[in-house]
């Protein structure tokens, strides 16, 4: 058959010499291989201790945004529920009642908002349906669990830390995000 | 009692027990353990007369090299009771006359040497392996290499067996 | 007097096993931990480096799992068998321990205590009649286990220990005639501050070894426990502590068989380049046992990591590789070197005449 690469190796059947039949040396070759890997770096990284940063397009665990003075962007508009291909999201919405302005950025919020984790397939369809910029994907994934249960996310897990409180917390959860503030992709 | 006489009849006890474990015992391997524990027994016997040579040699080959090779083949052969064929009557008695024919040379034998008793000296060093070696190769120079022979004879008579097989199955 | 002992030499002998016992034990213990590190490290990984510091903590974890793990005896096995493989496995690991030389010896409460156990006459023969029981922990437990695959792996491993006896016994000949004599402790002092016998047994040296890895079933002799042809060989069907056994058995083997070779090859304690004899009187006899027995051990290391590095390097063989390897290359070649060697002591007797 005609080699249609130049990267054939024809394999050579020929018996083997008595050198090679010797057996030793080629043992010693193998095992001065396997020495010199001793001194190779390894690739390894120590897990908890290091971690390897995500990439800055990296699609990991939701993050429900504030604005800069802490109040919660998310209106409860529903269109990320139905743009979720995998239905993961619920939510119910309630109104927000006077002095709770500090709280809510707009006349409505989330009363209740769910993620199932398990269901997720981590599209990034709901950052891209949010008209608020108030859904977005960090750099995170979903740390595991014993149960079921401990994988539906509610608010208090999703919410971002209170960036006027905790804005060590907040830069963390917000993560190289902070240097692109406009989001990416929902603002065209 | 010294020590060496409570090992001596704590080693015989044991060589004896053992030794009727091995015939009354129902399972094949629990026998073939049995003899080995006889085999060490014997050994430690062959200690205590300080003739460590034989004692070791007894161990590797009887009960290091030739009853792994019995276990090999009762463990392949998976020898069960019911799978003995039912023995003739004429066998059987044929059994117990000779069995009592051997009973009887051991019994006699056993009797006449009561009197031939070998002092062993304590700290004999007859045993040891410089002066069997001298003895080997010099008063017995001949016996020994006509059982080198024998086992030269027996090496090859191993060797012709295991081919025949071989060439059958190559015609 | 009814137990006429010299008690001093009792107690003397009690606490030399109990330190070669403990001794072998925790270093088998270690050694899985090397293992481990070894293969890692070969492998461009990290290996265990949890428990505790660099994972030194990791071989406790270890046994403590194995300890708590259920423990599973099969319904239609022999359970007595079942239960003796295991035990024979270890006894017999173990005993090999009693002749080799820690070190030449040490000075206390005014006693010269030697640092072997038995200096028996017999001394590598001894080696020999436990390792050839060593089959029996195998066989029995494989046999008791009532699986085929156990079944197989015993019966491999019988084979193997009887086939690689032969060629070991039969390189060590020559070894003898050099040495003239078959005490270890004779043995190391022969060498020292001489050359040890490595030089002048290379062959009989590389035959030892390769017998020497297929006795401890380390691969690439590792038929008995193949994992791919017999799930887990002879210990398919232990679980807990008693599979922990036969792990541990392996090892301590490992060990006692790099002490044997070093203690036969390669000057057993003796320090490489110093004369031992000056360096004794020097800074004492004590001293001078201690810094033997960090030598010893050194090397002894050393040929434990032999036994990894060949593990990680070389596949396993082939069944009938591993019998014609024995029967028709080592054998000839043990015999070969015996008559060579024959040939030359008789030559150099006669003052290099013919």
């Amino acid at each position: 058959m005609q080699a249609l690469t130049n990267k054939v190796e024809v394999v050579s059947r020929e018996p083997l010499t008595f050198w090679e039949r010797m057996y030793l040396p080629a043992i010693l070759k193998g095992m001065a291989i396997t020495f010199s890997h001793m001194f190779k770096k390894k690739p390894t990284i120590n897990y908890p201790e290091k971690k390897r940063p995500f990439s800055p397009v990296f699609r990991g665990l939701q993050i429900l945004n504030r604005d800069e003075e802490g109040r919660e962007k998310c209106t409860a508009c529903g269109l990320c529920a139905v743009a979720c291909p995998a239905e993961a999201i619920t939510m119910e919405a309630a109104e927000r009642q006077p002095g709770e302005e500090h709280l809510y950025k707009e006349e409505k919020y989330a009363a209740k908002y769910e993620i199932n984790m398990l269901r997720c397939i981590f599209c990034g369809f709901c950052e891209e349906a949010c008209p608020k910029d108030a859904i977005y994907l960090s750099e995170t994934f979903a740390p595991s669990n014993f149960q079921r249960k401990g994988f539906i996310y509610g608010k208090d897990d999703l919410l971002i830390p209170d960036p006027i409180k905790e804005p060590e917390a907040f830069a963390k959860a917000r993560g190289s995000r902070a240097a692109h503030p406009e989001g990416h992709g929902n603002e065209h | 009692m010294e020590v060496t006489e409570i090992l001596f009849w704590f080693l015989s006890v044991l060589a004896i027990a053992a030794a009727a474990g091995v015939v009354l015992s129902k399972s094949p391997i629990y026998s073939v353990l049995c003899l080995i524990v006889v085999f060490f027994a014997i050994s430690g016997h062959y200690v205590l007369m300080n003739a460590q040579f034989l004692a070791i040699v007894n161990i590797i080959v009887y009960a290091g090299a030739i009853m792994v090779l019995f276990l090999f083949v009762v463990m392949l052969m998976n020898l069960n009771a019911d799978a003995e064929p039912p023995k003739n009557v004429y066998l059987k008695f044929a059994g117990v006359i000779s069995g009592m024919c051997l009973m009887v040379v051991i019994i006699s034998a056993l009797a006449q040497s009561y009197d031939i008793k070998v002092p062993i000296t304590k700290g004999s060093s007859i045993g040891l392996i410089k002066n069997l070696g001298n003895t080997l190769f010099t008063t017995y120079v001949i016996p020994f290499e006509i059982s080198s022979v024998l086992f030269l004879s027996a090496i090859v008579g191993a060797v012709v067996i295991g081919k025949k097989d071989e060439q059958k199955a190559n015609l | 007097m009814i137990l006429a002992i010299d008690w001093m030499v009792f107690i003397e002998k009690l606490v030399l096993i109990i330190a070669v016992v403990s001794g072998s034990l925790v270093i088998a213990m270690y050694s899985t931990y090397m293992e481990r590190k070894v293969a890692a490290v070969l492998q461009d990984r990290r290996g265990p480096n949890r428990a505790g510091p660099f994972g030194i903590l990791q071989p406790l974890a270890d046994g403590l799992k194995l300890f708590f793990k259920e423990e599973i005896i099969p319904n239609f096995s022999s359970k007595f068998l079942f239960i003796l493989g295991p035990c024979l496995a270890m006894l017999t690991a173990m005993m090999v321990g009693a002749v080799i030389p820690w070190g030449n010896k040490v000075n206390l409460f005014g006693r010269d205590i030697s640092l072997q156990i038995a200096d028996v006459n017999i001394g590598i023969l001894y080696v020999f009649g436990v390792v050839s029981m060593g089959v029996y922990g195998i066989m029995i437990g494989g046999w008791a286990s009532n699986n085929k695959f156990s079944l197989f792996g015993a019966m491999r491993a019988a084979s193997q220990i009887i086939s690689y006896e032969l060629a070991m016994g039969l390189s060590l000949i020559a070894l003898l005639m050099v040495t003239g004599t078959l005490s270890l402790k004779d043995m190391v002092g022969g060498q020292m501050d001489h050359w040890w016998n490595i030089f002048k047994q290379p062959l009989g040296f590389l035959i030892f070894l390769i017998c020497a890895f297929a006795e401890c079933n380390r691969t690439p002799f590792d038929l008995a426990e193949a994992e791919n042809e017999l799930v887990g060989g002879y210990h398919t069907e232990y679980s807990s502590m008693k599979l922990g056994f036969y792990l541990f058995a392996e090892y301590i083997n490992m060990f006692l068989s790099s002490a044997v070779m070093v203690s036969l090859f390669f000057g057993g304690y003796d320090i490489p380049f110093v004369n031992d004899m000056h360096l004794a009187q020097n800074i004492g006899t004590n001293w001078a046992a201690i810094l033997q027995g960090l030598c010893l051990f050194g090397k002894i290391v050393f040929f434990l990591f032999l036994f990894m590095w060949v593990r990680w390097t070389i596949p396993r063989f082939r069944y009938d590789q591993l019998m014609n390897l024995g029967w028709k290359i080592l054998i000839p070649l043990a015999l070969f070197n015996m008559v060579i060697t024959g040939g030359l002591i008789l030559l150099k007797q006669n003052h290099w005449h013919f």
